[in-house]
């Protein structure tokens, strides 16, 4: 089935040959317009997860549905296979349902509003923008239940929606919708301002088209999805190499005690192709850690990837879809079957990345970035203050950037783009909590040329009795490093009751009861080093330990520096120490997984991280259990 | 006689603009700058001018400056090594920062983050808490920090910043932790800043870094300043120097000394201030300023003659809460660079910039690369043969400039003056970009201002922006170095006192909401009595930081006190959802929230009036015409240009385009299909044919 599109003039743009000049000035014209979109939508939403945190995705395409600025990749292809109905001239639609819109959005929070622009009555744009709404319903505060075994339990599921008729607003929908949220009032604003930010885009693109021309600015966009194209062609020919590159990493678990779930990937070129193959993914979870992956949205974060790992300067859009082939196998915990629950995806839309580094980076390794902090941590606590009044946070955290051939990662940054942390500030005053501690962990990232960044640790005291969601990962598997660079230290958490009693708390857990007094200590994970850390200049080891961002010990048996007591660096001492150390490793490995099997890893699980191991995961008798 | 002096100190001249305070005489003065001791320009120009003028320096009893210093302790990181004393759990407040990485997705393979401005190895912890609410929730503990400044005494530091959290509703205990330092003489000579008197407002990251930012470029600003006053006090025991803030406003060599975070925008704060007056004259309050220079380009928008402001100052990597003119600067300038990228084989324009040195191509002083200048001598638009800085020896070459522009010409499979337009297009796309920001962004409508062009490649693209954005006329005001000293001069005394008070409105009411004002009034009208400014010269706005409750950012809404005191809070929170329609399309029947309060107490300005040009007939006289067959290549074709001097054109005439006026220091260029009226103080007023 396919959408119909309805158009009052329905004469065809012609190709116009465009002087370079315009192109460029277009392209310039596209990108204000795109920074634009972000720019409203901030300033207007209410969720702090948009507002304060940045998780939402603006979009600008062509005609076609083809994105021409952008970050995530254009979903218009999926959304138009999927709707049964027509498009047509002040239609808005509002969707949130990853089934019906080909995992255009991949959970029910994302809602996401998909507008066509017309022109004297012939569709000439599109512009979309989807952003996570803190509640959509469902059985947890945040509708992100780890224990669902269904998208059911994950909160009202919008299909595709013509949310504006001829620009009319259908109230009735957005007020049944608005009755299934825990937070009316933040899903509306929102709601608002994502609209706000197309209707910005839409007077952008119209603009742009009288004044450069309507067959102008129709055939700029076919050009600027060319020139991408020709780029990326010519980067994918001196990157991949036409040798199968495989690379596997995991998820910890589910959340119901099984795991590691297995994400595998082949990867290479077949003439100007470049293809990744899936086959080897595990099937389907049965909880909600199953992630939907639009293959177009892969191919854009390969590109992305690519670019900013090889050539900055070239702007991306969806111009090289044809360049490259994306095959995930069906039933996989990649491409789950319906009615799968879906909602705590942010653990494989995460580690997707570092597959990604993982498969490129062998045939650069100079370009090879570690394994970081490729996920987005998820805190949520709810309940009723001592006056009745409902409270509910939902906040995403942070941790260690990888190392990678530029230098340093960050120190408790974010990998995602445009996102903040919340002010500590701003939370205490709007939430029962004190926030005791906020630093990042010394040594926590892996040691290196160029250093992983260091985890974050933030120690929350509850002031009212409530309900906590965590959701995180890598507490079992490492972020690996490269190139001699060492794995990254895994996360924790842990509460500590009023009275002293420690609980180890699992990584991914709803419904955690916690009361007056409590303290939770939740530590993120560091990003993997990158290259050899006896290399590393020791008077930056010494620098980073007198910083705190490392200790004595640390330096000494990481890098093998001794530290003076005054921070300067014993450097006789030290020359004759990383010798012997080097001399001991050896030759640097590309890989640093830091474990040799998942059988090893398991025995010491306990051990180590006072958790259980889990158990092996056991698939829905219907899928075939992948090899 | 007493006479008021502004002093403009740019990269390559220093101006200077004498005022008679009686009969409002003028006299003008341009020396070069002296980079590694500005004042020594200053003084040479102070020597120039009053030879021109005829008098004695002793006559001058104050001296207007807008300076740069602030901004280029940041820039160059050669501030000061500053301690920070943070709340025990809160030691790597700066290093965290607000966890964002720049760049979109993918961004973060390409970062490198800066080492904080406070140095870890120089931040301690206090072991204290205070609630959110002003409570405290621990006890200073004075003996560990004691011991531990201690300690920390041993290292070198210049400064020491107290930022402990939620100090902006509670200040007691970084004020104890100074009484300590001061009484136990723990850091001698070590001045102290807390930040709940820099900045009292919520977000422990941003009142810190300001904080430290202030304490960074203190010493460096401090030191100038004095130097400056010392060498003026000899011309005069009692003469004043005032310094142009950030916010357009003039604040005493100790407050600027005390308070340099607000500096930081000093520089284009002026040329703002000086287009503000000069467009005033000529009968302009709506604007769009747009100030080119070698590297960057400032914009910024007037309304009814006041800049917009924002409440937050960007310097490089740095972002502080300090009021400052709303500029948006974006990287590109007459020095940005023309590049190819081999894989998409699109033209860019910067960000790298030749700068200074080796500056552009057709200056021959060593540079290469074709710039944005090349551009416009390829084009013809900057005439070649023309002196540089008054030197004889040193001509524009346009055989240079086409050298540079021809490996990019091959590249595009164009023709040198097509890739030449085509540089100039692309870096006019770039500025159309940043006015947007200002104007469109903002919900302003452009085609209700004019555009004013000044810097010095300025008065070069400005007809082609004014075309862009359908702002006219473009005003090119005489000498666009000399405007910032314009600037200087005629802005006034004034100074800025806020807090942090976050209520719902049901939460507050009328009464505690004015008196907070009057008591912030009081506060900032303290550096205005100091400097001796008389009361009834005085007015007052008052400003709040509004949001609907739940809301992440907030919106500034000026009202009158009198009207709060007569309607109450509705008087805030209707103008709220009018400006919430403009700026966003809609507004929200949901519950307000006060965020930050402001009063802004100013003195009045000194009013004067540019001098004029004399009258002349529609046609420019002959004389006034260099060359009447010069060739430019203009719309993708050769077309003949007249070139005039500047100096001798007079009020009535008409320029018609395509022209080139040129002057001094700088360059004009009237478009084909345009023309540029003189008004009576010498502004071109550039208008599109009728």
């Amino acid at each position: 089935m396919t959408a119909k599109l309805i158009q009052t003039n329905n004469k065809p743009f012609k190709k116009v040959k465009l002087d370079p000049i315009t192109l460029d000035v277009i392209e310039n014209a596209m990108f204000s317009a795109r920074w634009e979109m972000d720019a409203v939508l901030f300033r207007t939403a209410m969720s702090p997860g948009i507002r304060e945190q940045g998780d939402e995705f603006p979009m600008i395409a062509n005609l076609e549905g083809k994105m021409v600025v952008g970050q995530f990749g254009s979903f218009i292809h999926g959304f138009k296979e999927a709707f049964e109905g027509t498009i047509e001239e002040g239609d808005m639609f509002l969707t949130s349902d990853p089934y019906s819109c080909n995992g255009a959005v991949s959970h029910n929070n994302d809602w996401l509003l998909l507008r066509p622009f017309f022109k004297d009555g012939r569709l000439i744009s599109y512009a979309a923008m989807f952003g996570h709404m803190t509640d959509v319903g469902g059985k947890v505060p945040g509708s992100l239940p780890t224990d669902a075994t269904e998208i059911f339990e994950e909160g009202i599921r919008i299909p595709p929606t013509k949310i504006y008729k001829k620009d009319v607003l259908q109230e009735d929908i957005l007020e049944l919708i608005l009755h299934n949220c825990r937070l009316p009032q933040w899903n509306r604003s929102d709601f608002n301002a994502i609209v706000a930010s197309i209707r910005t885009a839409e007077k952008r693109v119209i603009e742009a088209a009288e004044r450069f021309g309507d067959n102008v600015y129709y055939s700029a966009l076919e050009e600027l999805l060319d020139r991408n194209k020709k780029a990326m062609a010519k980067l994918i020919k001196t990157t991949v190499p036409t040798q199968k590159q495989y690379f596997e990493d995991y998820i910890c678990d589910d959340g119901l005690e099984m795991g590691p779930y297995k994400i595998k990937c082949a990867m290479w070129r077949k003439g100007d192709k470049v293809i990744f193959d899936f086959e080897g993914t595990d099937p389907q979870s049965t909880s909600s850690i199953n992630f939907f992956l639009n293959e177009e949205m892969f191919k854009m974060f390969c590109g992305v990837y690519m670019i900013m790992v090889f050539d900055p300067a070239i702007m991306f859009n969806d111009g090289f879809y044809d360049l490259m082939e994306v095959r995930i196998p069906d039933g996989s915990i990649l491409k789950p079957k319906y009615p799968a629950a879906l909602s705590c995806r942010t653990h494989a839309l995460g580690r997707i990345f570092d597959v990604l580094g993982g498969l490129l980076g062998q045939g650069a390794p100079d370009f090879l970035c570690a394994a970081g902090f490729s996920d987005s941590p998820h805190l949520m606590y709810s309940g009723y203050d001592k006056h009745g009044e409902w409270y509910q946070l939902y906040m995403i955290g942070f941790g260690g950037v990888p190392g990678k051939p530029m230098g340093d990662g960050p120190d408790g940054h974010s990998l995602w783009p445009s996102f903040t942390n919340v002010p500590n500030e701003f939370l205490e005053s709007y939430f029962p909590l004190v926030i005791e501690e906020y630093y990042t962990v010394p040594d926590s990232g892996g040691a290196g040329f160029h250093r992983g960044g260091n985890a974050l640790a933030t120690t929350y005291k509850f002031l009212e009795p409530g309900n906590v969601s965590i959701h995180d990962d890598r507490w079992l598997t490492y972020p690996w490093g490269v190139n001699g660079g060492h794995p990254g230290a895994r996360s924790t958490k842990t509460l500590v009751r009023k009275n002293g009693d420690t609980e180890i708390l699992p990584s991914k857990c709803d419904r955690l009861q916690v009361h007056e007094g409590d303290t939770l200590y939740h530590v993120t994970w560091g990003g993997g080093g990158w290259g050899d850390p006896f290399t590393r200049p020791a008077e930056r080891v010494a620098f980073d330990v007198e910083a705190g961002l490392l200790t004595r010990d640390g330096a000494k048996g990481n890098y093998g520096v001794i530290v003076k007591p005054d921070y300067t660096v014993s450097k006789a001492a030290t020359t004759k120490l990383r010798a012997k150390m080097s001399k001991a490793r050896g030759k640097t490995k590309l890989f640093d997984k830091g474990f040799e099997n998942i059988a090893e890893l398991k025995k010491r699980c306990k051990e180590e991280t006072g958790l259980d191991a889990p158990s092996d995961p056991v698939f829905q008798t219907w899928v075939k259990a992948a090899s | 006689m007493s006479y008021r002096l502004g002093v403009d100190v740019g990269g390559t001249f220093t101006d200077l603009l004498l005022v008679n305070e009686k009969t409002g005489a003028l006299h003008t003065a341009k020396v070069p700058s002296t980079p590694d001791d500005s004042s020594r320009g200053v003084f040479n120009g102070i020597n120039k001018v009053c030879e021109k003028a005829s008098i004695e320096p002793s006559e001058i009893t104050s001296v207007m400056h807008g300076t740069t210093v602030a901004t280029n302790t940041i820039l160059t990181g050669t501030g000061a090594k500053v301690g920070l004393i943070t709340t025990k759990g809160y030691r790597q407040v700066l290093q965290i920062a607000r966890s964002f990485v720049p760049g979109g997705l993918g961004g973060w393979v390409i970062y490198n983050k800066s080492d904080p401005l406070a140095p870890l190895a120089l931040t301690i912890e206090a072991d204290e808490r205070m609630s959110s609410k002003g409570e405290i929730i621990s006890n200073l503990k004075v003996g560990q920090l004691t011991k531990d400044i201690k300690e920390l005494s041993k290292k070198v530091i210049e400064a020491i910043t107290v930022s402990l959290i939620n100090s902006f509703v509670n200040d007691k205990h970084e004020k104890e932790i100074r009484a300590q330092i001061r009484k136990k003489k723990l850091l001698p000579n070590v001045p102290v800043s807390l930040s709940s008197e820099v900045v009292p407002e919520m977000q422990e990251y941003e009142r810190t870094i300001t904080t430290v930012a202030n304490s960074y470029v203190r010493p460096r600003v401090a030191e100038y300043v004095k130097n400056l006053q010392n060498g003026l006090k000899k011309m005069r025991k009692d003469i004043k120097l005032q310094i142009l803030r950030s916010d357009g406003g003039l604040a005493s060599a100790k407050a600027s000394s005390d308070s340099p975070v607000n500096l930081l925008m000093s520089g284009p704060a002026g040329g703002v201030s000086g287009a503000i007056w000069i467009a005033k004259q000529a009968g302009y309050e709506n604007l769009l300023t747009f100030d080119m220079g070698g590297t960057s380009t400032d914009v910024s928008l007037v309304k009814d003659g006041v800049a917009e402001q924002s409440r937050e100052t960007s310097v490089g990597d740095v972002t502080v809460r300090a009021s400052s003119v709303d500029v948006r600067t974006v990287g590109a300038g007459g020095g940005s660079i023309a590049h190819v990228p081999e894989l998409t084989g699109a033209l860019r324009v910067g960000p790298q910039s030749a700068g200074a040195e080796p500056g552009p191509a057709a200056y021959n002083k060593g540079g290469t690369e074709p710039t944005v200048t090349d551009a416009n001598v390829v084009l013809g638009y900057m005439p070649s043969g023309v002196e540089l800085g008054g030197d004889s020896d040193w001509k524009i070459r346009k055989d240079l400039a086409q050298d540079s522009v021809k490996p990019v010409a091959k590249a595009l499979g164009l023709s040198v003056n097509k890739a030449a337009e085509g540089i100039i297009d692309i870096v006019n796309e770039t500025m159309y970009g940043a006015l947007r920001l200002v104007s469109v962004e903002k919900g302003y409508d452009p085609r209700e201002f004019a555009l004013i062009g000044f810097g010095g490649a300025g008065p070069l693209h400005a007809n082609a922006l004014g075309k862009l954005v359908n702002s006219w006329p473009v005003i090119i005001p005489p000498g666009p170095g000399v405007l910032c000293a314009y600037g200087d001069v005629t802005t006034n005394i004034q100074d800025e006192s806020s807090m942090s008070f976050i209520r719902k409105f049901k939460d507050t009411n009328k009464q505690e909401v004015v008196k907070i004002f009057t008591d912030l009034e009081k506060k900032a009208s303290k550096t205005l009595d100091a400097e001796g400014s008389p009361k009834k010269n005085r007015t007052t706005s008052f400003q709040v930081d509004i949001r609907y409750h739940g809301q992440g950012l907030t919106i500034t809404v000026d009202f009158e006190l009198s009207d709060l005191k007569k309607k109450g809070l509705s008087a805030i929170g209707d103008k709220f959802d009018v400006q919430h329609e403009q700026l966003f399309t809609f507004s929200l029947d949901a519950e307000k929230e006060l965020v930050n309060l402001r009063a802004v107490v100013k003195d009045k300005a000194l009013s004067i009036k540019a001098p004029s040009v004399g009258r002349g007939s529609k046609e420019p006289t002959k004389k006034s015409i260099i060359d009447d067959n010069a060739e430019v290549f203009m719309e993708g074709k050769k077309q003949i240009a007249k070139i005039y001097r500047r100096s001798l054109l007079k009020q009535g005439n008409v320029v018609q385009g395509p022209a080139i006026v040129t002057e001094m220091d700088s360059t004009t260029l009237i478009l084909s299909g345009h023309n540029g009226k003189v008004d009576k103080f010498g502004n071109i007023l550039i208008n599109p044919d009728a």
